[in-house]
């Protein structure tokens, strides 16, 4: 209880109508719900549509009996809502929960078990895993337990940096993962806080934008378990299972003991803003940690389970997000839900986007059929709040929708382009009958955002799920043993290739081979219109092993290995170069698609192909090469034209190169066939091509010419 | 280990002198105790911390409590033990207070 001298301060807009037990309350607002601190007391406000009865279930922090249990009387409920302000409760000490009563008829839907202690589906703070991989009293009545938040944090003048979305290179990154090895020496290892402490080395690489796997509250313990033969514990180490969709992940703050991990990420979010780094969330809205008819009732499946879920009509869960239920999102009292949480993120943490996870499931009706117009997408396009967030929707579900370039977008949306990642794939690992597609994915796939812009597509080669870059050129077959599924989880169709060797090999040839694969790719990603994004580690050639599922490897295998930044430093600054090179040309990163044309009266199209021979692309099913050449005068502030000549085959070939302008010569700044430091060049550094009218491509490299004014020393 | 709290106020700065632990029980006595010094509009406002061994986020919270009622205070913590540096770093409050290793004649009003 909060002393008569602290009351004292605050003004006395409620008064206590009731007492029970010795808690004095009355009846509460309807909205905000949640439970939010009001002068002298905290309204909790909750929905459900078919409870007879709800409970109010408040706990003193960490205790397992509860201080009280307060029933909504009647005169408390509006419509479906029942509100409720308690007084005099102590904000830091507190834990609450509910108990619902109503019908348990899993035919119609309904699962109500009283018995059971709920959370609020908005609770913004979450306790029960305040310390990662802490083992949980698993007898504790209430696993989960939802606290207040405060609206405290001192942001000075920060605001979310509205980047142009076009401008932005993404950096995926687990945020547990970023820093636990040993190797990161960081403060705090595996927490937002270990992140700030690597933020001069994002900084350094040249990102703009980092992606956080999910940071909301979610079970690491859910389906954990050991390895049968290697006895390896299992944990849910990526969390895409939401318990709660406005609180983070208490185990990924070291001050989550103290249950400050608002504060914690918050703190990161500022730091990376101050830094010039935008962020960008993972988000898991199309299902709940509850899994299916078997699971444990957390929240949703006892408040509301017929509106939160999709079921069908024996009452099961439909299970289009492979994970045992799907959120009824299209549900006006859920669509809400989504729209709130989404709301906070941005307002409260100021966060830059969210990424959505399977996100065709949020265009689905209450049936699950695909609708046309579907409400919540479009009313996350226009929200007022959301306005300036980028959303990014995985366009895809468990459930077969594929909606890569037919995502309903409202002009708003991007997505993630699975498309570009086959495609750059095959092309990179030596397919043949890729060269057409590539000169569109180049262009930021105006087949499929033709309408949008470049910016509606992420450009990725490797995210978390599937091969990392690495592994992408050293495996031919997923190797997810670890796991304990006998192999059968985890992508079959990774488009990979091991150059000769499955795994890790003392083959110099192979290893050099490698090297140079992870060079075109990216060589690739940031040449090309659209939003490039790659996976954290992938800069100093991450491997999992083979691994491409590491869904529950909370170790070494998926955890970023520092000593990689010296060990693969020749990459490591290629990477860092390219990065460079494209914030460095506007050409790049343009809002707008290519037209194909001179519309500048700059004597060259803003972009034309060319094969070895120039003008001559060869689009045959049996070409791999392939040669562009941007027009510098297509772009504002691009000093000079850039011609890249690809050539994925296993042997080098001769380029006929445009003359370049009176006065300018062309000089190689990228070949990937080169090893350090003649693999990349700074402009000014770079040698130069005098008067030469051709170039030898090595065999499965990629080169960059710019066009500069002649130097005669040079 | 009980908290143990002193207060004075010499000049333009008050003082509370913490020791034991700041937990969420013993935070509604402190932060009366701040509102209370906060009432002679004190320039500064010192927080003698060296045997306080533990600080909950009750405790941290008054920290904000005090520069959010009184924006152009200026808040040191003298002497804190290393795991409550730690927190407020990880928290982000150190940018707003002044952490030192001993009070100065300025600090002593």
């Amino acid at each position: 209880m909060k002393s008569q001298t602290q009351m004292d301060f605050s003004r006395i807009d409620y008064y206590p109508t009731h007492q029970q037990h010795g808690y004095r309350f009355r009846r509460g607002r309807t909205l905000p719900f949640g439970a939010t601190v009001v002068p002298n007391g905290v309204n909790f406000s909750i929905f459900s549509s078919a409870a007879t009865s709800c409970t109010l279930v408040l706990f003193r922090k960490h205790e397992r009996e509860p201080m009280v249990e307060i029933e909504f009387p009647r005169e408390f409920r509006v419509g479906d809502v029942y509100s409720m302000i308690v007084f005099d409760l102590d904000y830091e000490d507190l834990e609450y929960g509910y108990r619902f009563g109503g019908p348990w008829e899993p035919r119609i839907g309904h699962r109500f078990d009283p018995s059971k202690i709920v959370c609020d589906p908005y609770a913004r703070v979450i306790g029960g895993r305040d310390v990662w991989c802490a083992k949980p009293d698993w007898d504790d009545i209430y696993q989960h337990r939802a606290r207040l938040a405060f609206d405290d944090f001192d942001w000075e003048d920060d605001r979310p940096l509205e980047i142009t979305t076009n401008d932005l290179v993404i950096y995926e990154l687990h945020v547990r993962g970023f820093t636990a090895h040993n190797s990161a020496r960081v403060s705090a290892p595996g927490t937002f806080a270990g992140i700030i402490d690597k933020i001069p080395y994002l900084k350094s690489l040249g990102v703009n934008c980092v992606e956080l796997m999910p940071i909301f509250e979610f079970d690491e313990w859910e389906n954990s378990r050991q390895h049968p033969e290697t006895g390896q514990l299992l944990l849910n180490y990526w969390g895409y299972s939401t318990l709660a969709f406005l609180a983070p992940k208490a185990g990924y703050a070291a001050t989550g003991r103290l249950g400050m991990q608002v504060d914690e990420v918050k703190n990161l979010i500022k730091q990376l803003h101050q830094a010039g780094i935008e962020v960008i969330l993972d988000v898991v809205l199309n299902h709940t940690a509850e899994g299916d008819h078997r699971g444990p009732t957390i929240s949703f499946r006892g408040i509301d389970n017929k509106n939160y879920y999709m079921l069908t009509p024996e009452g099961y869960y439909y299970n289009f997000s492979g994970c045992g239920n799907t959120l009824n999102c299209n549900h006006p009292v859920v669509r809400n839900l989504v729209l709130d949480c989404l709301r906070y993120w941005a307002a409260d943490y100021h966060v830059d986007g969210f990424r959505f996870d399977l996100a065709s499931i949020l265009g689905r009706d209450q049936n699950g059929a695909p609708l046309a117009n579907p409400p919540l997408l479009e009313s996350l396009a226009l929200d007022p709040v959301l306005s300036k967030c980028k959303l990014i929707a995985e366009a895809w579900d468990a459930g077969g929708l594929y909606q890569v370039g037919s995502f309903p977008a409202y002009n708003r949306w991007a997505e993630w382009n699975g498309k570009y990642r086959d495609a750059v794939r095959k092309f990179l690992k030596g397919d043949m009958g890729l060269v057409g597609e590539i000169a569109t994915r180049i262009q930021g796939s105006p087949d499929l955002y033709y309408y949008r812009g470049p910016a509606a597509s992420i450009n990725f080669i490797t995210c978390h799920d599937g091969f990392t870059l690495y592994d992408l050129f050293s495996y031919n077959e997923k190797h997810n043993e670890a796991n304990g599924e006998h192999n059968n989880d985890g992508a079959n169709d990774n488009n990979s290739w091991n150059c000769g060797a499955e795994g890790e090999t003392r083959d110099d040839s192979v290893n050099l081979l490698r090297l140079q694969l992870m060079k075109n790719a990216f060589c690739m990603l940031m040449l090309g219109r659209g939003v490039p994004m790659f996976l954290m580690g992938d800069e100093v050639g991450r491997t999992q092993h083979g691994n491409n599922n590491s869904y529950c490897q909370d170790n070494d295998l998926s955890w970023m290995d520092w000593t990689l930044v010296q060990r693969n430093s020749e990459l490591l600054r290629f990477v860092t170069m390219m990065i460079h090179f494209r914030r460095a040309n506007p050409v790049l990163r343009a809002g707008a698609f290519y037209q194909g044309r001179d519309y500048v009266g700059s004597g060259k199209p803003d972009i034309s192909f060319h094969g070895t021979q120039l003008w001559a692309p060869d689009f045959s099913p049996g070409s791999r090469c392939l040669a562009f050449l941007l027009c510098g005068k297509h772009a504002q502030d691009q000093q000079g034209d850039i011609y890249v000549a690809m050539n994925m085959y296993w042997e080098g070939l001769p380029y006929q190169i445009p003359a370049p302008r009176a006065g300018e010569c062309w000089r190689i700044v990228v070949n990937t066939s080169m090893r350090a430091p003649y693999d990349i060049f700074e402009v000014a550094d770079a040698p130069s091509l005098g008067d030469r009218q051709e170039i030898i491509v090595g065999p499965r490299s990629m080169m960059v010419l710019v066009a500069q004014a002649c130097n005669p020393s040079a | 280990m009980p908290l143990e709290m002193s207060a004075s106020t010499e000049g333009k700065t008050a003082r509370l002198n913490l020791s034991g632990e700041l937990d969420g029980a013993s935070a509604a006595s402190v932060r009366d105790a701040v509102d209370k010094a906060l009432q002679s509009r004190p320039e500064r406002l010192v927080l003698a911390v060296e045997n306080l061994t533990f600080m909950a986020s009750a405790g941290l919270r008054i920290l904000i409590f005090a520069k959010q009622k009184q924006p152009d205070l200026k808040i040191y913590i003298v002497k804190p033990q290393e795991a409550i540096v730690d927190t407020l770093q990880k928290t982000g409050f150190y940018q707003s207070v002044y952490i030192v290793d001993r009070e100065t004649e300025e600090l002593k009003g």
